[in-house]
């Protein structure tokens, strides 16, 4: 328990810089934002309007369509990232931390370089290479024979969403690896060694006490995901503009805000439906946060080494 | 003995994922930088080729070069990104150590309110951080985007590292405030050796979005003479749709850097990575 010390001015010292930077670049900005949300322009002016752009948001067909048209989206974007993305992470990470495996730190390396590039970078590589004109992709799928299977993927409203998926966690699953990677390293050797002389080796010590051990790492990259995938916005804008072509289908949160805040070609921009778009998305990724936090963390065994 | 035999397979396999995977994440680069050195012809007759002598052409690089200070582009991004990770690193490693070591009045508060910045893109109160810039004269300075990007990632340095230090074992600060250490000295000398490993990690985190950020720089910093690469590039490309050569040769410009970096950087951070574990 805490000591009856006076004031323990220690603890101010080390949390004063972070809360200050913080609150003065993030916080306060922010809540201007969330306060913009509940104004609107009336008939006499700019007025407090409570709730009401919510409801417009939600409920009148001219919005709404568009807001659960890119909130389905946006679950369909994180959905992959959950089934693609972080199973790989984990398996890369976990054949990297086999003991002696040569060339494990050029393998590490490599296959973290696309998560160093930026979105600018990604999106229009992709777009390179997807492209009917320029031909590598039908070309190396007709290498191996299967050019009938080529489609411009990224120009079809069934494909485009899910390929930009796939370069998003092409291009990300570098996170998950490595931090799951760090998690299995630091796993004691003793633990180990225990396993090893019980006859627990391979794949079932992975199982059995390697992912035990780094539930909580995975319940960390779960919800930086989900965080990641709600607030996403530059691969979508860099590889279909912020249209989200075609027609919408690949319009996730993020664009649909920026669309909608800043204006795009005859649509003027307007701070409040953005402001209130902006307010939406927080309520859903602090909901998910929430869950995890409350529902799922609180349930995480931790173990000191 | 059979053991081994099967440990041989089991290698084999590791090894084949592991090239497969380096394989598919390598790939898109590095048709990229291969084409950029290609005249235009080339780049569509045989895209995989590489650029042997009798299409070798360097047509891209001297159209992007003639535009733009490149070293220039790349020093501001340096500047940025090293004084903001610094920042972020030492604010967030003291505020993640007070969170997980102290019990006091509202610290779960606090953690949540620190938290919260995870889960908002700060770039949802953009105009209002505008305001706060130009009523202090930051606009086009670097200062401006270190202040935003310290910001932006203080929170996820601070979430992750309390997890981490909340491994530290208790009986090793006991000792030392038997020692005589005061807090400080526990934290510099005691606690921050041992979360190394979750420092390199959370470096890494950092560093990204900031290096890659296109947004602020934009918003905050647009003069030519604090544009960071990204920005560059980014108008480069937007330059020249239509010329292949020269957007090629612009992504190229645009991935070397990175990439040296972070290949001198990955030593540090794996030697990071592992030194921590061992122990």
């Amino acid at each position: 328990m805490a000591s009856k010390k006076p004031v323990r001015w220690h603890i101010a010292v080390f949390l004063a810089p972070a809360v200050l930077v913080y609150t003065a670049i993030m916080i306060i900005p922010l809540f201007g934002t969330l306060n913009l949300s509940l104004f609107n322009k009336g008939p006499d002016g700019v007025g407090f309007v409570g709730l009401g752009n919510f409801a417009t948001l939600f409920g009148d067909p001219r919005w709404s369509a568009s807001f659960w048209n890119a909130l389905g989206n946006n679950a369909w974007f994180f959905l992959i990232h959950m089934l693609v993305q972080n199973p790989i992470g984990i398996a890369l990470a976990a054949i990297l931390s086999t003991p002696r495996l040569r060339m494990a730190a050029f393998y590490r390396t490599a296959i973290f370089v696309p998560t160093i590039l930026s979105f600018v970078i990604v999106g229009f590589v992709w777009k390179l290479i997807l492209s009917p004109i320029w031909g590598i992709a039908p070309g190396l799928l007709d290498i191996v024979g299967l050019k009938t299977l080529f489609a411009p993927w990224l120009g079809r409203e069934e494909y485009a969403l899910t390929t930009l998926a796939l370069i998003s966690v092409w291009q990300f699953v570098g996170i998950p690896m490595m931090l799951i990677y760090a998690a299995l390293l630091s796993i004691p050797d003793e633990i180990l060694e225990a396993a090893e002389m019980d006859g627990i080796t391979g794949s079932s010590q992975f199982w059995k006490i390697k992912l035990p051990l780094i539930l909580p790492s995975i319940g960390i990259i779960s919800i930086l995901t989900f965080v990641g995938n709600f607030n996403a916005f530059d691969l979508i804008y860099v590889a279909q503009g912020a249209l989200a072509g075609p027609d919408f289908s690949t319009d996730i949160l993020g664009t649909f805000l920026y669309r909608t805040f800043f204006g795009f070609q005859l649509q003027l921009g307007d701070p409040y439906m953005g402001s209130a778009i902006a307010g939406a998305m927080f309520g859903i990724i602090l909901l998910g946060v929430c869950v995890y936090l409350f529902g799922i963390q609180t349930r995480l065994r931790r173990y000191q080494f | 003995m059979a053991k081994s035999r099967s440990s041989t397979g089991r290698t084999f396999a590791a090894h084949a994922i592991l090239i497969t995977w380096t394989v598919i994440a390598l790939f898109p680069v590095f048709v990229t930088v291969i084409n950029s050195f290609k005249s235009r012809r080339a780049i569509f007759a045989d895209p995989l080729a590489l650029p042997w002598p009798e299409h070798f052409d360097l047509v891209g690089y001297t159209t992007v070069l003639k535009q733009g200070d490149f070293f220039g582009y790349f020093q501001n991004s340096m500047i940025v990104t090293v004084v903001s990770l610094f920042f972020v690193l030492l604010f967030g490693a003291m505020a993640a150590f007070a969170l997980s070591e102290y019990r006091f009045k509202g610290n779960t508060l606090l953690g949540l309110y620190l938290a919260l910045g995870i889960m908002i893109p700060i770039r949802l109160g953009t105009v209002a951080i505008l305001q706060i810039m130009v009523a202090g004269g930051l606009v086009n300075t670097l200062t401006a985007l270190i202040l935003v990007y310290t910001a932006q990632g203080l929170p996820l340095a601070v979430f992750i590292l309390s997890e981490f230090m909340k491994t530290v074992s208790d009986d090793l600060k006991n000792a030392g405030r038997i020692d005589g250490l005061s807090e400080y000295a526990i934290f510099f000398t005691l606690v921050l050796p041992l979360v190394r490993p979750a420092m390199a990690t959370v470096a890494v985190f950092t560093m990204i979005p900031i290096w890659n950020d296109l947004w602020f720089p934009l918003i905050l910093a647009p003069a030519e003479e604090v544009k960071t690469i990204t920005l560059g590039s980014q108008i480069f490309i937007g330059q020249f749709v239509t010329n292949w050569n020269a957007v090629l040769a612009a992504l190229s410009l645009a991935i070397l850097p990175v990439l040296v970096l972070y290949l001198i950087f990955s030593r540090q951070l794996i030697r990071g990575i592992t030194a921590g574990a061992v122990k």
